[in-house]
């Protein structure tokens, strides 16, 4: 009961934050619950907050997993959290392709152009570097142990850079994106005029999302456990 | 421990030395590199930002191209489990890592060298500056790339996946040091450009410690 429970409250909720996003109205002077206020700057522009950001958000979680469960393999050498580690890494390619085209854009209304190299878009495509890194040497390598091992290093190695192009880059270049050295911001997202309402939507488009990828990453890494263990069932005779 | 990982990185002078491909191919890929730059400018005037970006373009690739014969050439030659059975992990990787910075510090000085004799805008106004980001550029991309190329040594595919795989790790040394070459052609002070010296020390302590840390799994099969 539990298990169908989950799936229909996520569902509900996704709806809910689609609708709400793209729907809700922003005026002037919000009343209603459902209104959301004139951010100057950015008015109609301003709704993308509530799928860009999310999708940023996951790129970066998923890439967290996927280094904790690179970690776990080096210290276990369990095959398992090897196709863990690259699930995660798959979802986060895919949430990393989402969230450089809904920041571009957004760009593009914002800012006026799809691409400017701000140092927050720099930093989305050095992660989409190293992903697409990731799976070019993953492919390279025939043995199984091999593999896990050095695209489990690989990702460690690559996992300790993130930080200058997440937080210490955006900080000190000069840019256009929230959180940037000429920017009052103190967060590197959202610290603007947003009301009450808009927070909630944001929060449960954030909570939502972080639920689906989880859903998403247990069907990935377990399909590919189960296609191992098939497979050498198979061999076996 | 130290007096081992030297004569390791012996073993490996003396064996280029007999052959000297890395240095060959090193030399004459900066110039090809220069060449080709040169021929796309022609008559034109290079501004001075340009130069900046373009030197370490030319370091980018010339490192590709020369770093990772450390590793390979050991498994080449069938030579690695030997040097398993010999010594420490981490001994292994001092000694690569000392021929790769020497390596590094010949090759960026001649582009250096060259760059200023060929390109009219490539004035260094702040020397100190220059020298300083030089040189801690330069061990965060010997280090790098050694680790780098120990990883490219064990997966078997050695040409093409080595830039593919630095690219994304040096970049936030990249792009530190283009933007300090440009502070040390405007004649920026230390003073002024201090918290991009603090990036780029910080970038080589967290290579280091991570490529140290890391390199047993590599090098145990």
């Amino acid at each position: 009961m539990f298990k169908i429970t989950w799936k229909i409250v996520l569902f509900l909720l996704i709806a809910f934050v689609s609708v709400a996003g793209i729907a809700f109205p922003i005026v002037e002077n919000p009343r209603a619950w459902y209104e959301f206020p004139l951010i100057p700057g950015l008015e109609e522009n301003a709704k993308i907050i509530f799928f860009h950001v999310p999708t940023a958000w996951l790129t970066v979680v998923a890439f967290l997993v996927s280094t904790v469960y690179s970690f776990k393999y080096l210290r276990r050498k369990n095959l398992d959290d090897d196709a863990k580690a690259y699930s995660s890494a798959q979802l986060g390619m895919v949430f990393c392709i989402l969230a450089t085209v809904t920041g571009a854009v957004w760009a593009k209304f914002a800012w006026g152009s799809f691409w400017s190299w701000d140092p927050r878009q720099t930093s989305i495509f050095a992660l989409l570097l190293i992903y697409g890194a990731l799976f070019a040497l993953r492919s390279s390598i025939e043995s199984e142990e091999k593999r896990a091992t050095l695209s489990s290093v690989y990702s460690l190695i690559a996992f300790v850079t993130v930080p200058f192009f997440i937080f210490i880059m955006p900080r000190i270049m000069k840019g256009l994106h929230p959180g940037s050295a000429d920017d009052t911001n103190a967060g590197p997202v959202v610290n603007f005029k947003m009301n009450s309402s808009m927070f909630l939507i944001f929060f449960l488009s954030l909570i939502g999302f972080t639920i689906l990828y989880f859903w998403m990453w247990r069907l990935s890494y377990k399909s590919i456990i189960y296609r191992d263990k098939l497979d050498k069932k198979l061999i076996r005779g | 421990m130290k007096s081992k990982s030297f004569s390791l990185f012996l073993k490996d002078y003396h064996s280029e030395l007999r052959t000297r491909y890395a240095i060959n191919s090193l030399a004459m890929f900066i110039i090809v590199a220069i060449s080709i730059i040169m021929f796309a400018v022609g008559q034109e005037k290079v501004s001075e930002s340009l130069t900046g970006g373009l030197f370490w373009v030319v370091i980018f690739f010339t490192a590709m191209s020369g770093l990772s014969r450390a590793f390979v050439s050991e498994e080449e030659r069938g030579t690695s489990l030997t040097l398993q059975l010999l010594s420490a992990p981490s001994t292994v990787f001092s000694g690569k890592l000392i021929f790769n910075i020497i390596l590094v510090f010949c090759m960026n000085t001649i582009i250096a060298l060259l760059y200023s004799a060929l390109f009219e805008t490539f004035i260094i106004r702040n020397f100190s500056l220059f020298i300083l980001s030089f040189v801690l550029g330069n061990f965060g991309l010997a280090i790098s790339s050694t680790i780098i190329a120990a990883i490219i040594a064990k997966a078997g595919a050695k040409g093409t996946l080595y830039p593919v795989l630095s690219f994304p790790i040096l970049l936030p040394l990249i792009l530190t040091s283009v933007q300090l070459t440009l502070f040390a052609l405007d004649g920026t002070s230390i003073e002024q450009a201090k918290y991009e010296l603090a990036i780029v020390v910080s970038y080589d302590v967290i290579m280091l410690t991570v490529s140290y840390l890391l390199f047993d799994f590599i090098w145990k099969d």
